[in-house]
């Protein structure tokens, strides 16, 4: 294959970096207590609400960045910032499909995220996010009339305080660490879920997220609750133009599942990771954390990351309910100078509580790619399980793969297992792929695409598809 | 089909093969035999253009040279290699791996790919045929498969992707004689007037179930003699010291 070719490949791997030209409203630029309070007025906040930001700003005073993470990253000069950017058209509040501002339509259509009900992909709700505001959520009524609330996270703070106000927080405190108290003071927009009681959530319901503007950092806050004995599977997708300059995402995602409920949330991460020089990208600082607050309940992650510079996430468990079980499915895909450390927390309180964590990791190009992970059993979590399967791979001889496991236990009659693999695709396996009429590309994305299936297996069958496909495009060009 | 001419191999500083001549006309089998560290894997691997050889001379293949193509696109032009040891690739289904091979296979003769139906049907009846049973499509491709479904697995490709040219490279190794006896019949089985074969070999026991039309004798990355497939049953008896002191 020529170099043009090759570069013509890269080039054409990132297919949502093109941006949407349309006025937008922004906060003045930088990080105090005017501009908390600039965001907090645009969104018609309660008092107490404002007040529970600047708390988590006047707390992040004291606080620094941690470092102990692999990926280094140049400083981030949070005054050159702008923390809310809107279309300029925009009203906060419930709107209908019409209302809404045909660039941004056209936008999400670019993206295969019809808002359209009519053109909709089956059984899935989509709550649009753009830049800091939710700009649509479809199927509402529909999941309205059956006691399921999907909305924006701002519209939840107007129609449902008390909900908000008893869980927001309450699994990722205030004063939990930098991103996630920055994310508690400035955040914007992101979705709010509750399934009431015994009830099968009938659809999926699903956020598509998308950085529009420049300069501006995404702070996205996520909450779902599932009440008793209710099921609810949840996807978010993510995806931002190609520009130079490297982008902040810090998100705080919380998940509550009481008693026999469960939550399964999936995450297709597709950031603009940078150009093949590493120049650009988003950084990818993401807080998730769950807790199994009732007995036998459970939570899953599921996520596919293979955009962003930086990846930098645990999505956690709190298995607090006897019974309770926690699982992670992650292939994280780092190519070019992308880099990720990611992995769980699997928090074992309750009595027979279990929980799985099975990651693979793909590096390829010069990138580096980190399982980071923490299984702690505490002193009354009797009979407590943990299975952890870690594997990587790597494509050629530039890239890196690291596997940090830490294991905390402190119970006797718990177990705990831990498997881990590296492995390089071989030059036979290539050849002997090849032989059978498979070209580089799809010989590499065949093995890849049968390492990773364990976890694609548990992506809710309408994106795992697209996910594989991602899959595929994110190792294009990996091997000249 | 074929026409070797003045082939040079090496890897590195190691000359391997050696001023290589070889014909192979339209539906003719040829066997190569030789003592072990004769050349014959490094031919059937520079046959199917594997990386890391330094290669000089002609191979024509259909009357094109292929030298400087790529493994896939002699593949694609019908080339199939039998592997002696065949790789495990976790993960890769048997099904889905045989499905994507055909299709690469098909789309650059420019036929019309398979779909899901239609390949289940076809490579069921192939798979009948080599006693390969229906549990073996589901498993990942050679992952703790026997030597023999190993072997099975290879001529089971062989007859989905119906190359012009197949190469056996030391098929019968590890087989026991049930196994060679199907995997044999199997290769019969795609004997036609359009298709060649060259398989390589150490033994004359697969040559009793796959009559060759030329035996070849590889001593030191050259031929150095051929004759019909008595010669195969004078091997047997003599060996292969007697070539190797005449060089």
């Amino acid at each position: 294959m020529s170099d043009n070719l090759i570069q013509e490949q890269i080039k054409q791997d990132y297919a949502y970096g093109f941006v949407t030209d349309i006025e937008s409203v922004r906060a003045p630029k930088g990080l105090n207590k005017e501009v908390i309070q600039f965001i907090s007025k645009q969104k018609k906040e309660p008092e107490w609400l404002l007040e529970w930001r600047l708390k988590a700003f006047e707390r992040l005073q004291s606080m620094t960045e941690p470092n102990w993470q692999k990926p280094q990253y140049p400083k981030i000069d949070y005054q050159a910032l702008y923390y809310y950017s809107a279309p300029k058209n925009f009203k906060e509040g419930p709107k209908s499909l019409d209302e809404i501002d045909p660039e941004i339509k056209k936008t999400y259509e670019k993206l295969g995220i019809p808002l359209n009900e009519q053109k909709r992909l089956a059984g899935v709700a989509v709550d649009a996010v753009f830049d800091s505001v939710s700009v649509a959520t479809t199927f509402k009524k529909k999941l309205e009339d059956i006691g399921v609330i999907f909305c924006s996270i701002s519209e939840a703070v107007q129609k449902h305080p008390e909900l908000v106000k008893k869980y927001l927080g309450s699994v990722i405190p205030l004063t939990d660490h930098y991103f996630a108290t920055l994310n508690s003071a400035v955040f914007t927009d992101g979705s709010f879920v509750y399934i009431p009681e015994g009830l099968r959530c009938p659809m999926e319901l699903s956020t598509y997220f998308r950085i529009n503007a420049s300069n501006t950092g995404q702070f996205e806050r996520t909450l779902i609750i599932a009440d008793k004995g209710s099921y609810v599977s949840y996807l978010e997708g993510c995806t931002a133009p190609m520009r130079d300059e490297n982008q902040l995402h810090a998100a705080n995602v919380e998940l509550i599942a009481l008693d026999d409920a469960e939550i399964k949330y999936s995450t297709v991460q597709n950031w603009y990771p940078g150009d093949k020089e590493g120049k650009g990208g988003i950084y990818n600082f993401v807080t998730k954390r769950g807790i199994c607050k009732g007995k036998n309940s459970k939570i899953s992650w599921t996520q596919v990351e293979t955009g962003s510079a930086i990846t930098w996430k645990y999505p956690s468990c709190i298995l607090q309910g006897d019974n309770s079980s926690g699982e992670f499915y992650s292939i994280a895909i780092t190519n070019n100078y992308q880099k990720a450390d990611t992995g769980t927390k699997m928090i074992h309180l309750g009595k027979n509580t279990k929980s799985r964590i099975i990651s693979k990791g793909i590096s390829a190009g010069h990138a580096d790619n980190t399982y980071r992970g923490l299984v702690s059993i505490h002193q009354k979590a009797s009979n407590a399980k943990n299975y952890t399967q870690c594997d990587s791979l790597l494509v050629g001889n530039l890239c890196g793969a690291h596997t940090v496991p830490y294991i905390d236990n402190k119970n006797s009659t718990s177990t705990t297992e831990h498997e881990a693999t590296t492995s390089k695709i071989s030059e036979e396996q290539l050849f002997y792929c090849k032989q059978r009429g498979l070209n580089q590309e799809e010989a590499i994305s065949l093995i890849v695409n049968g390492f990773c299936k364990e976890v694609l297996q548990q992506l809710p069958m309408e994106f795992a598809v697209e996910a594989q496909k991602l899959v595929s495009i994110s190792l294009e060009g990996s091997v000249g | 089909m074929l026409s070797i001419e003045k082939l040079n191999v090496s890897v590195g500083d190691k000359k391997i093969l050696q001023n290589f001549n070889l014909k192979i006309s339209k539906g003719e089998v040829h066997a190569i035999m030789g003592p072990n560290g004769s050349g014959k894997s490094t031919l059937s691997y520079a046959l199917a253009g594997k990386d890391g050889y330094v290669v000089d001379g002609k191979i024509l293949f259909k009357n094109e040279n292929i030298v400087d193509l790529k493994a896939d696109e002699r593949a694609q032009r019908g080339i199939f290699l039998a592997f002696q040891y065949p790789i495990e690739i976790p993960g890769v289904f048997m099904n889905n791996f045989l499905k994507t091979s055909l299709n690469a296979v098909r789309k650059a003769k420019n036929q019309k790919e398979v779909d899901v139906v239609e390949f289940l049907s076809l490579v069921k009846q192939h798979a009948k045929k080599l006693g390969i049973k229906e549990d073996q499509l589901g498993r990942a491709l050679n992952v703790g498969f026997s030597g023999g479904e190993k072997k099975r697995n290879e001529v089971l490709q062989m007859s989905l992707l119906e190359p012009d040219l197949a190469i056996l490279d030391e098929t019968d190794s590890g087989l026991d004689i049930d196994a060679l006896k199907t995997v044999a019949d199997g290769v019969n089985a795609l004997r036609s007037p359009h298709r060649s074969f060259l398989i390589i070999t150490h033994y004359q026991r697969l040559l009793d179930y796959i009559k060759p039309d030329f035996v070849h004798v590889m001593v030191n990355g050259s031929i150095v003699k051929t004759g019909c497939s008595k010669l195969a049953q004078e091997l047997d008896k003599i060996g292969y010291k007697e070539f190797q002191k005449a060089i």
